[in-house]
C-alpha cells in the first residue's frame, strides 16, 4: 500500500503537444481516486506514467515517497487493468492468473492456493482451464481483475476498465470494484470519460481536460461548486447549463441581466459568493443545473418565455431543449454545440414541438463563472 | 437429396468459369504425377527398344539399395537438420531487431529480403565466385583476413568436408528474408498491450520473449520451419550449378539424383520412383504441420 503524489508532472510529446502539463495531484494511501475527462485529456497518459509505460517529460511521480521516474514497471509493484483486459490468449484463466506469481518466482504451491482463492473470490473457478477466447466479456473483466490482485501490489491503475461492457453488466461490476477497493484498501487510480461512473465510484474525482487538472474534490464538491465552466459543462447528465449574463451595480445592490430579465441578487446569495462584489459591471456566465429549472404556470416578471425545441423522454425524466431569449454559451463546451436551453422534469410529459412554456430560474441555485470560465466564489 | 441441391442453375457456369484452372491443375500438376506413379511401378527407359515391363517394387528396392541414393537422402536429412534451425534462429533474431522500430529499419528489411528476389541460379553463380580456390578467393581472402592470416585458402566447393556446408552458408543466405518478413507480420500482430501487462507483472525482457513473444509467434514459427524443411527437400539449383553433387557426392540431393537419373541416363522409371519417395516426404512433413496447427486452431 502506498501513496502517490505527482510534482508538477508534465508530459511532452515529440510533436510539441502536451498530454498532460504540470499537473499535482495527491493521492491517499488505500484512496480511491477517479480520473475523469473527455477523450484525449491526458487522464490515460497519467495513469501509464504512474505504470513506467510512458515516459515523463519533466516533474516527478512519488510513489510512498519514493520517486520513480526511472524505475521500470517490473519493479513498481503495480497492478494494472486494461481497457481490453490484455489477458494472455494462449494461457488459460489459471495461467494468466498465476503469471505475475510466476514471474515473482513464488513456489507452485502457493501460486496454487493464491490462484484458487482469487477465483473463488470472483466467482472464476469453473472458468479456471478455459482460455480468454472461450469466456464472456464480463468473465474476462474479471479475469483481468483477478491477475491484478493476486499479488499484492501497492496500486491499482485501471484504464476504464468498465468501456467494454454492456450498460447493466458496468453497473455491476462498478459496485463490486468499489467494494473489493474498500476490502482491500489498495490506492487505485481509476480512469474513465463517464462522468456518471466517476461520481458513483470516486472517493475524490480529479477533472482533467486538455492535459490540465482542473478540479480535484469529492464528487458532490465537483457537483455543487465547479471550479470552472468546463467542469461544469462536463459533470452531470446532462451538464450544467451556462448562460451569458452580466452585473450591474444598481440602488446599492447587484443586479443579474438575465435575457429580457433583471434581477436583483439576493443579499444571501451575495454572502454565499463574496467575490460577485468584484465582478459588478461585467459580464460574467451564469450556470443552472437543468433539474434546477422550474416550469411556470403564470407569466410573471420573475419568469421568462421559452418555446420548446425538442424532448427526450427517458421515463423516469424528461429532457426538454427550449429556445429563449437567453444566450447561451458554446465556449466552454465538453462535447457538441449546444445552444438550446436544457431542462430536466421529473416523469413524463408531453410536449410538442413549439410549445409556449413559462419557465422559472430560481437565483439560490445559479453558479457564477467570469469571462475566462474560473468560477465567482 | 442435399447433393441434388447443390446443383442450381449456377452450376453450370461455374464450372465453365473454373474449367481453365482445372485443366490447368490436371494437366500440369495431376497428370504428371499420375504418370509418374504409374511409371515408378515398369522399367520404362527413354530410348530404349525393349518392351516396358511392369517390375512390382522393383525400382523402389533398388533405390534403397542404391548408396547414391541413399547418400543423397542422408544429404537432404543433414541438410535440414543444419540449414532449417539456423534459418528460423537467424530469421527470428532478425525479425526481433527490426520489429524494434530502430532508425534505418526499412533499409535494413529490404537489403535483408533482397537475396529472396535474386534467381537462385545467379546466387549460386556469385557465390562460385565468393568460393574462389586460392588466396585470391574472397571468402578465403576474407576468413586469412578475420583469423590473422591463419587460415590457409580452401577449395571449398572441391572439398567433401566443406562443400555442403559452403552450400548450406548460401542458401541461408538466400532465404533467411523469407523467413524474417513472415515472423516480422506474425511480430507486428502481436497486442502492444500484451507486453506491456506482461512488464507490469514482473516479466523482463526475456522473459517477455519467453512467455508473449514466442507463444504468439507459434503459428508463424510452424508454417515457416515446415516450408524451409520442405525447401530443403527440395534442394537442387545450388548443387546443380556449384558443384554437380560432388565431391564424391558429399552434396547430392534426391531431386538432383532424379535429374541425373531421369535427364542424364533415361532412367524414367527410376526417376519416378524417386519423385514418389519424394513426394510422400514431403506428405508426411504437410501431415506434420496440420497437426501442430490444427491443435494450435483447437486450443486458442
Amino acid at each position: 500500500m502506498a501513496a502517490i503524489e505527482f510534482n508538477n508532472l508534465t508530459k511532452r510529446y515529440d510533436s510539441g503537444i502536451h498530454g498532460i502539463h504540470r499537473l499535482n495531484l495527491k493521492v491517499g494511501d488505500g484512496e480511491l481516486m477517479v480520473l475523469v475527462g473527455p477523450s484525449g485529456c491526458g487522464k490515460s497518459t497519467l495513469l501509464r506514467m504512474t505504470a513506467g509505460l510512458e515516459e515523463v517529460s519533466s516533474g516527478e511521480i512519488r510513489i510512498d515517497d519514493r520517486v520513480v521516474n526511472h524505475i521500470p514497471p517490473q519493479q513498481r509493484n503495480v497492478a494494472m487493468v486494461f481497457q481490453n483486459y490484455a489477458l494472455y490468449p494462449h494461457m488459460t484463466v489459471r495461467g494468466n492468473l498465476a503469471f505475475p506469481l510466476r514471474m515473482q518466482k513464488q513456489p507452485a504451491m502457493l501460486i496454487e492456493e493464491r490462484v484458487r482463492r482469487i477465483a473463488e473470490i470472483l466467482d472464476l473457478t469453473p472458468l479456471l482451464d478455459r482460455r480468454p477466447k472461450a469466456l464472456s466479456g464480463g468473465q474476462r473483466q474479471r479475469v483481468a481483475m483477478g491477475r491484478a490482485i493476486i499479488r499484492k501490489a501497492d496500486i491499482f491503475l485501471m484504464d476504464e476498465p468498465l468501456s467494454n461492457l454492456d450498460a447493466r453488466l458496468r453497473v455491476e461490476i462498478r459496485g463490486e470494484i468499489a467494494r473489493l477497493q474498500r476490502q482491500l484498501a489498495i490506492t487505485t487510480l481509476y480512469v474513465t470519460h463517464d462522468q456518471a461512473e466517476a461520481m458513483t465510484l470516486g472517493q475524490r474525482v480529479a477533472v482533467i481536460d486538455r492535459g490540465l487538472l482542473q478540479q480535484v474534490g469529492s464528487p458532490q464538491e465537483i457537483y455543487e461548486r465547479p471550479a470552472n465552466a468546463f467542469v461544469a459543462r462536463f459533470i452531470g447528465s446532462p451538464g450544467m447549463n451556462l448562460i451569458q449574463s452580466s452585473l450591474y451595480r444598481e440602488n446599492g445592490g447587484i443586479q443579474l441581466q438575465l435575457g429580457p430579465r433583471r434581477l436583483p441578487i439576493p443579499q444571501r446569495v451575495l454572502t454565499d459568493f463574496p467575490g460577485l462584489a468584484t465582478h459588478s459591471e461585467e459580464s460574467v456566465l451564469v450556470g443552472i443545473r437543468p433539474h434546477a429549472i422550474h416550469l411556470s404556470d403564470t407569466d410573471s416578471n420573475e419568469t421568462l418565455p421559452a418555446r420548446v425545441c425538442t424532448t427526450e423522454a427517458m421515463g423516469h425524466e424528461t429532457i426538454v431543449h427550449l429556445d429563449t431569449a437567453l444566450a447561451i454559451d458554446n465556449s466552454h463546451q465538453a462535447r457538441g454545440d449546444q445552444t438550446h436551453l436544457l431542462v430536466q422534469l421529473t416523469g413524463h410529459h408531453n410536449f410538442s414541438a413549439g410549445e409556449q412554456l413559462a419557465i422559472r430560474i430560481g437565483i439560490d441555485d445559479l453558479c457564477f463563472f467570469d469571462s475566462d470560465g474560473e468560477a465567482i466564489r | 437429396m442435399s447433393r441434388r441441391r447443390r446443383l442450381n442453375d449456377q452450376t453450370a457456369p461455374a464450372l465453365l468459369l473454373a474449367m481453365p484452372a482445372l485443366l490447368g491443375l490436371l494437366l500440369f500438376i495431376l497428370l504428371p504425377f499420375a504418370t509418374a506413379l504409374v511409371l515408378a511401378f515398369t522399367d520404362l527407359r527413354l530410348g530404349s527398344p525393349l518392351a516396358v515391363n511392369l517390375v512390382g517394387l522393383d525400382q523402389f528396392l533398388y533405390l534403397f539399395n542404391d548408396p547414391d541414393f541413399m547418400r543423397a537422402l542422408l544429404n537432404n536429412l543433414l541438410f535440414a537438420a543444419v540449414a532449417v534451425p539456423l534459418q528460423t534462429l537467424l530469421a527470428l533474431a532478425l525479425a526481433l531487431l527490426l520489429n524494434r522500430g530502430l532508425p534505418g529499419t526499412l533499409a535494413f528489411r529490404t537489403l535483408f529480403f533482397m537475396p529472396v528476389v535474386f534467381p537462385m541460379s545467379l546466387v549460386a553463380v556469385i557465390w562460385s565466385l565468393i568460393y574462389a580456390p586460392g588466396p585470391n578467393g574472397m571468402m578465403n581472402a576474407f576468413l586469412q583476413w578475420a583469423s590473422f592470416g591463419l587460415w590457409e585458402a580452401k577449395d571449398f566447393l572441391r572439398d567433401p568436408l566443406l562443400a555442403m556446408p559452403a552450400i548450406m552458408l548460401l542458401s541461408i543466405w538466400q532465404g533467411v528474408g523469407f523467413q524474417m518478413v513472415i515472423l516480422l507480420a506474425g511480430l507486428q500482430g502481436i497486442p502492444q498491450t500484451l507486453y506491456e501487462a506482461a512488464a507490469l507483472d514482473g516479466a523482463g525482457r526475456w522473459r517477455q520473449l519467453l512467455h508473449i513473444t514466442l507463444p504468439q509467434l507459434r503459428n508463424p514459427l510452424i508454417f515457416v520451419i515446415l516450408v524451409t524443411t520442405i525447401l530443403a527437400f527440395r534442394l537442387f539449383d545450388q548443387v546443380q550449378i556449384m558443384t554437380r553433387g560432388g565431391p564424391e557426392n558429399a552434396t547430392t540431393t534426391v531431386i538432383y539424383e532424379t535429374v541425373q537419373a531421369a535427364f542424364a541416363r533415361q532412367q524414367v522409371a527410376l526417376a519416378s520412383a524417386m519423385t514418389v519417395v519424394f513426394f510422400l516426404l514431403v506428405l508426411a512433413i504437410t501431415l506434420l504441420q496440420r497437426r501442430f496447427t490444427h491443435h494450435q486452431r483447437e486450443v486458442a
